[in-house]
């Protein structure tokens, strides 16, 4: 093949994380030897004063024409966007029909849904559609990350202590520390109130599903970091967060294709509306913020242990 | 209100279901579930179908008590029904296809979570095609994006965690662009209804009123959904991402989902903008040069490509450039034209891409032409299959190919301009004789006598014979009774504004 390099890069022909990212099989001695050899390298490039040499030889000027380009483009889009917002219509004063959606949900809001916070009734009552795609997203969010950081027969790691070995660090237990076990004993019970007091809320006021499970989930990882992943084991099991997870979806799910298709077909749908301000209250705005919690909460919980140790 | 008119609602919380389901499942009953509920959904988008010819309007459906633009809408017609009709069968076959490569080159205990992304995607697929919200659009639209990222990654090789890096950093770039682009038809319309949308910007364009910020939304809305599609200049990624993807992951990747952002685009073009509005912007003519650049440069760079899998990825390069000038050339004959070759395409494609990698496993798991001396003999069956896949590329009678390069053609006649004739006259030539050049190539390659004469041993099972007859019958009928396809599509374009 007779291509230049700019092409190759190009089209992805070159592999530039071939030993990046392959697992090799060397031993931990020639992989250290390695290392020595690339760091002395290095020292032997910068004293001789032809790094920069080297590196503009590699790359033929290509680097400079790229950072040109790409601040002439972004300068350009910046611009461009300006001029369209400057153009934009007045809000509401040239043509009247943009307030028409607004206004409806701040006037019949509380009275059509049921909730107080009527933000919470636009994303799970009015437009529950979107919401049940966006929970979705996050979902496939965590079965990307678990595809990619599992441990299987071809991502074989063995333990996260391997990577601070690897790295020629000492892996330090954080949950060894005695101020860090007594402050989470005291915290970790509050955080988990709040977080539940949050999740419930989501009707009445500012909280609901996604902030409320952030707040338990950042909760679950205190704890973990705290007490071991043994302890943690014990409570929130691997298992338990595939069944919560699968259990509040799945619910989700079924709850608001049932919505949907009464809704569609005009039949009554005999979900009680409640008072509003009362904590029974938003229709099914209460059950589907508690299954949006557990999913959030989870997830991030998943995260930590997959980033830590890859379960 | 017939039963019917909720299939579309099933199609989409059934497949979101059954995404969460198959976490729970092991890998085996977790393909066995998919392929059954796969199935279903293609009897219940048939009724759909079938509805929508028959009562010959198209029907929306209220997402919830509250009627749009307050609540959730979608709406389903002919074109879309058609479109999600082959769209299904596609990925059932390359499912049903792939089965054996997803067990190689996936580890066991993740064989489920493969499962559950594919359903995701159906999901997304589905709700693309049936939205009427621009906004519902995006968020599937960013589930289509990372379920497309993780069919990618699973197969946990260097190369394909490389192209997937790349394929996400361009497809997230779309995904602002286009949200972007929302945000701006939003403020100028103040409605995320699709329908509610076109009324304001009617009546904007009606009064002579400043069309700038309609026409920058369109651009942002434009260029990021191409990124994501590969036309043109943003073509590059195409042959990493195809490439070395588990066979089931290229097909689905090439012959769905960069589609589905072009039905997406279209729908907008069509529904929010409105055509008439559509036809005095500039846009039109900029998608028709981009798109015959596209066809030209894509096909001069299959020719150069060194294994099979990336002259077949920049072969696609080629086939979206077809589509975009098809809407480039415009009017009713260019969409048709357009949107039949979308399912012209992704039939053949998803065809190819489940070959090649038979081909190759019959030459000692190697992509390189050079290897590939013969394999078509070793494996005479998979040979056949490509083969008419190839065909249907070059564009031969019977096979669905020509009659979507006859509606080209057809579309470029009646569309008023000699320039624009002459130039796409000359464009459809050339990129035909690339076409032959390099599959014809291939072909000679594939079934000519090399060293290794021993018949392969790898046994197919029934599964990838039926599933890729099931295409190649799809192909025919595409290509035999295209008048039928056409005139359906004209009607869904009917109704579909």
């Amino acid at each position: 093949m007779n291509k230049s390099r700019f092409l190759s890069w190009l089209y992805g022909e070159t592999d530039v994380m071939e030993d990046i990212l392959e697992l090799d099989e060397t031993s931990d001695e020639s992989r250290e030897q390695l290392k020595r050899e690339k760091r002395r390298l290095r020292r032997e490039l910068l004293r001789s004063g032809r790094a920069k040499k080297v590196i503009g030889a590699e790359t033929k000027g290509f680097y400079a024409l790229y950072h040109v380009v790409a601040v002439v483009s972004c300068i350009m889009l910046i611009g461009v966007l300006l001029f369209a917002v400057a153009n934009l219509p007045r809000y509401g004063e040239e043509n009247p029909e943009t307030t028409e959606m607004v206004a409806r949900y701040v006037e019949k809001g509380v009275e059509e849904t049921g909730a107080d916070n009527i933000v919470a009734g636009m994303i799970l009552d009015y437009r529950a559609f979107d919401t049940l795609g966006e929970s979705h997203v996050l979902f496939t969010a965590l079965i990307c990350v678990t595809i990619l950081l599992r441990l299987d027969r071809k991502n074989m790691r063995k333990t996260y202590e391997d990577y601070y070995a690897i790295r020629g660090e000492r892996f330090h237990d954080i949950s060894r520390e005695a101020i860090m076990r007594n402050v989470a004993a005291v915290l970790v019970p509050c955080i988990f109130v709040f977080g539940i007091y949050v999740l419930l809320n989501g009707q009445n006021g500012p909280g609901g599903g996604f902030s409320g499970g952030a707040v338990m989930g950042a909760a679950m990882i205190i704890f973990s970091a705290a007490f071991g992943f043994d302890k943690a084991d014990r409570v929130f099991s691997k298992r338990l967060g595939a069944w919560v997870t699968f259990a509040a979806l799945s619910f989700y799910s079924a709850a608001k294709g049932y919505v949907f298709f009464t809704g569609a077909n005009h039949l009554e749908n005999h979900i009680p509306k409640g008072t509003p301000g009362a904590i029974l209250s938003g229709g099914l705005i209460l059950p589907l913020d508690i299954a949006v919690g557990m999913v959030v909460a989870f997830t991030m919980y998943g995260f930590y242990n997959l980033f830590m140790r890859g379960k | 209100m017939s039963l019917i008119t909720n299939f579309p609602l099933f199609t989409i919380v059934l497949s979101l279901f059954s995404g969460v389901l198959c976490t729970m499942l092991s890998g085996k009953t977790a393909r066995r579930y998919t392929v059954s509920y796969e199935c279903g959904l293609i009897v219940l988008v048939s009724f759909v179908l079938y509805y929508t010819i028959r009562t010959g309007t198209s029907f929306t459906y209220v997402m919830g008590e509250f009627p749009a633009p307050w609540g959730n809408e979608i709406r389903a017609g002919i074109l879309e029904s058609l479109m999600a009709l082959i769209f299904l069968i596609v990925m059932l076959c390359s499912v049903l296809g792939g089965a054996r490569f997803i067990d190689l080159d996936i580890d066991v205990s993740k064989v489920n979570l493969y499962y559950t992304l594919i359903n995701l995607m159906t999901a997304a697929i589905m709700a693309i095609l049936w939205t009427n919200d621009i906004f519902t659009g995006y968020v599937f639209l960013e589930i289509l994006t990372l379920t497309s990222c993780g069919i990618l990654i699973v197969r946990e090789i260097g190369r394909t965690t490389l192209a997937a890096i790349r394929y996400m950093i361009l497809n997230l770039l779309g995904s602002g662009l286009f949200l972007l682009g929302v945000v701006l038809l939003y403020d100028i319309t103040g409605n995320l209804l699709m329908v509610s949308m076109h009324k304001t910007i009617e009546a904007i364009s009606g009064q002579g009123g400043n069309l700038v910020a309609i026409t920058m939304a369109l651009g942002v809305l434009t260029i990021g959904l191409s990124i994501k599609s590969g036309l043109f200049p943003f073509h590059f990624w195409m042959p990493d991402t195809y490439g070395y993807a588990t066979p089931t992951s290229g097909s689905v990747l090439s012959s769905l989902v960069s589609k589905c952002y072009i039905l997406l685009l279209f729908k907008i073009y069509y529904r929010v903008i409105g055509i008439d509005l559509f036809e005095r912007l500039p846009i039109e003519d900029i998608l028709l040069v981009l798109g015959m650049c596209g066809i030209v440069l894509g096909s001069v760079s299959a020719l150069h490509a060194e294994h099979i899998n990336r002259m077949i990825a920049f072969s696609s390069a080629a086939q979206i450039g077809y589509i975009f000038m098809g809407i480039g050339i415009g009017g009713t004959a260019g969409y048709t034209a357009a949107l039949f070759h979308i399912l012209a395409h992704s039939v053949t494609k998803s065809l190819l891409f489940l070959t090649t990698p038979r081909l190759s496993e019959a030459s000692g798991n190697s992509l390189l032409f050079k290897k590939l001396q013969g394999s078509g003999l070793r494996d005479p069956n998979t040979g056949f299959f490509f083969g008419a896949a190839a065909f249907s590329m070059i564009g031969i009678p019977i096979f669905a190919g020509f009659a979507s390069k006859l509606l080209f053609a057809s579309a470029a006649v009646g569309c008023g301009s000699t320039w624009k004739l002459i130039a796409i006259m000359v464009v459809l030539a050339v990129s035909s004789v690339l076409n032959a050049l390099y599959f014809i190539r291939t072909l000679i390659r594939i079934f000519s006598e090399g060293e290794d004469r021993r018949r392969t041993t790898v046994k197919h099972g029934a599964l990838f014979h039926i599933s890729m007859s099931t295409l190649i019958a799809v192909n025919l009928a595409l290509g035999l009774f295209s008048w039928v396809f056409t005139s359906l599509i004209e009607r869904g374009l009917a109704m579909f504004g």
